[in-house]
């Protein structure tokens, strides 16, 4: 056990890929925590989906011995955390575990909409913060404007910024030196009875479900019976240890530690993050103050491909969800796609990354649904419904109104695309809440529906900023407006999962995108195919499919009846990747495609 | 019970896989050759002939192809001596057609009356195209003027001369093409053969399409304009068409092909050729090695073939569909039935009628004008997953 005024604890955080994950592998390496040979880029990143996408979507904590210059060996935790708004949930609780954080900063980037996010969590957890300024080995890096784009838009003093190349490991050993000097050690009595903040939890095919505590006040020790202040729930633990950053055993934590245990626990969802963990004897009275739990924003359905894999679909959601609670799930029946289930996700991202997990770790292939958020339908008799998917839209005539949920939207963008913002935050129903400069940049804030931001919106905004505007927003509540379901029908038969939210006033634009959009997407067939869309009956647009004109082979294949049938059988086979409503084959990707808006 | 390939005849299709030059869009197996041991090749055909006399002696003869490649480029000695081994295994039907396909330059034309002679009795020639300027892009060697000089003399030497040509080429309008088959037409003595072209994988043509430098090819639309300008021009001609891309007078129909269309049996003789037999009882799919040298060195050996798969009922149910409805004639249900143990997809039928691809008349099936023009969409709805 080390003595609290030796330990320092921190949560790295910055903007999507300003370089947090690799920051983190320098301090591994200049700490020797890993050998050098053991070493690799953005170590921490260890599910296939993280280095495949160079992103990181979990956090993730280690513990270093650091031998500073003053001679003394300090334990330093740290905490790297995912940059993506989808999981600006994983940085706000990693931020209550800690007491400072390294805010990276990108110096030839600059200041964007996550910095400021966090930054904002970090003086709302009571965080010292260490600014640093990082890829300095860059040819566009630009130091002093970025210090000075700090100090104007944050408002903290960045002139004793660390200026760090975390490629070359150059002012690694002065970021060492800052994260003893600058930032507090954790408070905490040994002697009170126990409280262990529960940080997060997963799944460990071989241990069960592993539980990362931080130490307020109190020692925890191996083979004492916990109590799980929440639910009053009592655990052996029957392990104990540290990440360094593999897992290594310890026989105690003391205030201020940070480390896992595992206590027999089946599933995450038994576990309840921000949750107090005391001992089940002479336990703590009062809890910590714990945090909200995560709630799924964007609802899409999934259903197989061949309707025949529903049961394995339903394994590989499940065993999904037992390492990721902030994913929900339940049964759904449509009427053309079968079975099915109804999904919660953090954002879009988040819904990606399970997706492509269940395509490619458990081989189904799938058709994901419209996405679409929680709607509050209060109907004439007072009753108030939360609506997670369109088809499910009762009768308008028993509906009194409808209100949605909205975001305030931050966005920093270079100037000379402010314009292009403004445009497509308008077209997006938004609200200007705020516009201000900070040297060439503007911060534009917004009221924006969710529903509007949710899909293709980052998409948008990427394309036309050419990649320079950054986004960052947060649910503020909801609010009534004209909202309507519209529905798609493909040779007059309506197909419930293409049936989506949209405003009254924007029915037809969006009606009259998505018909071109699907007469694209929609390979031609045997006979011409009308594609309309509605609302309550009514047709709002059309547009016609027209029928294949030509698909024979004119040529001469002699006696090889072999090759003429395996080309054939491709073509059957393609089919196949299809879903049929009514006489028509939708390809699986349609579903999705068929709401990007180009505008 | 008479076994299925009873119904359409049985066939010998021999494969010559030498040409003088290769053909920036052929993907047939076709080789060029600095020097060819025809003896060697009579020995291994022979060998090969009689192999198969006694797997399936004392049918019927129906027809017999000499294909390629460039089989004009065959010594009509070689020619002679593989038609009289065929002619002495097996019983000849009275109207025995013997066909052999000739490009038609003045080299080739030479050697007609000495294919006459070894009994060849129709000639398929490789026109392709009815301008000088377009026969160079193809690649070909010959001229209009050789071209319809070649013709002359086949004429003069054989009971049936056909032609092909290709059409959809580069930068031909629809008009081009219609002046140039209204030519055809009347040239053409009782059956022509007109093809799409098709970019095939590992082709010249192949190639600089993968690379898009092949350019002012038709798209789909005026790919079909052309198909069904075709119909027309070749119906009002009395050339209707009785296949995809084939058009005859009625009666002059290659009995060759409606062998493999009509699902009967054939013996495929030589390298990269394909052979349905039905032995015992079981019907096989038979192939060859695609490159000469292999299929010479087998042949002579152990005999040249490297495949024989026995087909499944439902696999021959679904050739015998395939080739069935590329005919104008179309095909008996009950012989799909019969071959693959259950009846046709009653809700694929239906709905394939109700969009009018096809036509039912007892118990005979075809596909309409414009069932045939989409005939791909059509198969794959009966096609078993
Ligand atoms: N040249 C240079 N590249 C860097 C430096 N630091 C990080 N990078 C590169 O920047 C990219 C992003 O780095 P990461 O460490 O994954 O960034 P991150 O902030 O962890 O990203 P998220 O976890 O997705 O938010 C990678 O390609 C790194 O190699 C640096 O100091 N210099
Ligand atoms: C086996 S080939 C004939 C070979 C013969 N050597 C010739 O070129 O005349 C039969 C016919 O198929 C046609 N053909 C060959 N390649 C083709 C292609 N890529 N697309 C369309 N038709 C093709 C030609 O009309 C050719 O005459
Ligand atoms: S088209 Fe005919 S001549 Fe040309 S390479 Fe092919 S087989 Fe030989
Ligand atoms: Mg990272």
């Amino acid at each position: 056990m080390t003595d609290l005024s030796h330990i320092r604890n921190f949560s790295i955080v910055a903007h999507i890929d300003h370089g947090k994950s690799t920051l983190a592998d320098r301090l591994i390496q200049e700490t020797k925590t890993v050998a050098d040979r053991d070493m690799k880029e953005q170590m921490l990143d260890a599910m296939d989906i993280e280095r495949e996408r160079g992103i990181t979507i979990k956090a993730n904590t280690v513990r270093l011995e650091y031998e500073a210059d003053d001679g003394e060996t300090y334990i330093l935790n740290l905490i790297d955390t995912p940059g993506h708004v989808d999981f600006a949930y994983e940085v706000s609780r990693s931020m209550r575990a800690v007491e400072g954080s390294l805010l990276v900063v990108d110096s030839t980037q600059g200041v964007e909409a996550q910095t400021l996010a966090n930054v904002y969590q970090a003086i709302d957890a009571d965080h010292e913060i260490v600014p640093v300024l990082n890829k300095i080995d860059l040819p566009a890096s630009d130091c002093d404007r970025v210090a000075e784009q700090i100090e104007d838009v944050i408002g903290i003093d960045a002139s004793g910024a660390i200026r760090v190349s975390a490629k070359t490991g150059e002012g690694i050993h002065e970021t060492l030196e800052a994260i003893v000097r600058d930032l507090p050690a954790p408070k905490g009595d040994r002697d009170a009875p126990l409280k262990a903040m529960l940080v997060d939890s997963w799944y460990d095919a071989y241990l069960g479900v592993i539980v990362l505590v931080r130490i307020m006040d109190g020692v925890l020790k191996k083979g004492e019976r916990v109590r799980m202040m929440s639910n009053n729930t009592v655990h052996q633990v029957d392990r104990i240890g540290v990440f360094r950053p593999g897992m290594v055993p310890v026989d105690q934590l003391g205030p201020g530690e940070i480390g896992f245990i595992t206590a027999s626990i089946k599933q995450v969802r038994d576990t309840r993050v921000g949750d107090t963990i005391t001992h089940e004897k002479k336990g703590a009275e009062t809890p910590l103050p714990g945090f909200n739990p995560s709630v799924p924003v964007v609802f899409c359905g999934l259903f197989p491909v061949d309707s025949a894999e529903f049961e394995d679909l339903r394994d590989a959601i499940e065993k999904l969800a037992l390492n990721d609670a902030s994913f929900s799930f339940e049964m759904e029946t449509s009427a053309a796609l079968g079975f099915g289930f109804r999904c919660g996700f953090l954002g879009l991202l988040h819904l990606e990354v399970i997706r492509d997990r269940i395509e490619r770790e458990y081989d189904i292939d799938l058709i994901t649904t419209a996405p679409s958020v929680i709607y509050h339908v209060y109907m004439k008799d007072g009753e108030m419904i939360e609506l997670h998917n369109p088809a499910d839209m009762p009768d308008m005539s028993k509906v009194d109104h409808l209100e949605e949920p909205r975001i305030k939207a931050t966005i920093l963008v270079p100037d000379e695309f402010l314009g292009d913002v403004l445009k497509l935050c308008q077209d997006r129903r938004g609200i200007q809440l705020d516009l201000t400069y900070a040297g060439s940049r503007a911060m534009v804030v917004y009221d924006l529906p969710l529903n509007e931001v949710v899909f293709d919106f980052y998409d948008r905004l990427k394309s036309v900023t050419k990649g320079y505007a950054s986004f960052d927003y947060q649910m503020t509540g909801y609010r009534e407006d004209n909202l309507v379901k519209m529905q798609i029908l493909v040779n007059d038969e309506p197909v419930d999962a293409l049936s989506t939210m949209v405003h009254r006033d924007r029915a037809e634009m969006r009606g009259r995108a998505m018909c071109e959009k699907l007469k694209e997407l929609i390979p031609r067939h045997m006979f011409k195919i009308p594609i309309q869309a509605a609302i309550g009956g009514k047709v709002i647009a059309r547009e016609t499919l027209s029928a294949l004109r030509k698909d024979v082979t004119a040529k001469c294949y002699g006696g090889d009846a072999t090759r003429k049938k395996k080309l054939l059988e491709k073509q059957k086979a393609g089919k196949k990747k299809m879903r049929q409503f009514g006489k028509v084959d939708i390809p699986q990707e349609a579903f999705i495609s068929a709401l990007k808006m180009d505008g | 019970m008479a076994e299925d390939w009873q119904e359409s005849g049985f066939g010998i299709y021999v494969h010559w896989p030498f040409c003088t030059s290769k053909c920036p869009y052929c993907d047939f197996n076709s080789h060029v050759a600095a020097e060819i041991d025809q003896s060697r090749w009579v020995r291994a055909y022979l060998h090969e002939i009689d192999r198969y006399a006694e797997e399936v002696p004392g049918r019927v003869l129906t027809s017999v192809f000499f294909g390629g490649g460039t089989p004009s480029l065959m010594a009509p000695e070689t020619v002679a001596a593989v038609i009289e081994r065929i002619r002495h295994h097996w019983p000849a039907a009275n109207d025995l057609e013997i066909t052999l396909e000739a490009n038609p330059g003045s080299v080739e034309a030479g050697r007609f009356r000495g294919y006459a002679d070894a009994g060849v009795n129709r000639v398929s020639m490789g026109f392709q195209a009815l301008n000088d300027a377009d026969l160079k892009r193809l690649g070909r060697l010959h001229t209009v003027k050789e071209a319809l000089a070649a013709f002359d003399i086949a004429r003069s030497q054989f009971d049936r001369v056909s032609f092909d040509l290709i059409y959809a080429r580069q930068d031909q309008s629809l008009a081009d093409w219609q002046a140039e088959l209204s030519q055809a037409v009347s040239l053409a003595i009782d059956h022509l053969s007109l093809y799409q072209l098709t970019i095939e994988a590992g082709t010249a043509f192949g190639d600089r399409y993968d690379a898009g430098k092949l350019r002012g090819l038709p798209d789909d639309d005026l790919a079909a304009d052309m198909y069904q300008a075709t119909q027309e021009i070749c119906g009002e001609a009395g050339f209707e068409a009785y296949e995809v891309s084939n058009h005859a007078k009625p009666g002059a129909e290659s009995r060759h092909n409606l062998i493999y269309w009509r699902y009967g049996d054939y013996v495929g003789i030589g390298p990269g050729a394909h052979g349905r037999l039905t032995i015992s009882g079981q019907r096989y799919a038979t192939e060859t090695p695609l490159a000469p040298q292999v299929w010479l060195n087998q042949a002579e050996e152990t005999g040249g073939e490297s495949l024989r798969r026995a087909l499944s009922r439902r696999d021959q149910a679904e050739e015998f569909l395939m080739m069935g409805l590329r005919l104008t004639e179309g095909l008996d249900m009950r012989r799909f039935e019969r071959l693959a143990g259950e009846p046709l997809d009653r809700r694929a039928l239906a709905h394939l009628e109700d969009i009018g691809m096809i036509a039912r008349d007892g118990h005979r099936m075809r596909v309409t004008n414009a069932g045939r023009m989409v005939l791909n969409a059509v198969i794959t709805e009966f096609l078993a997953g």
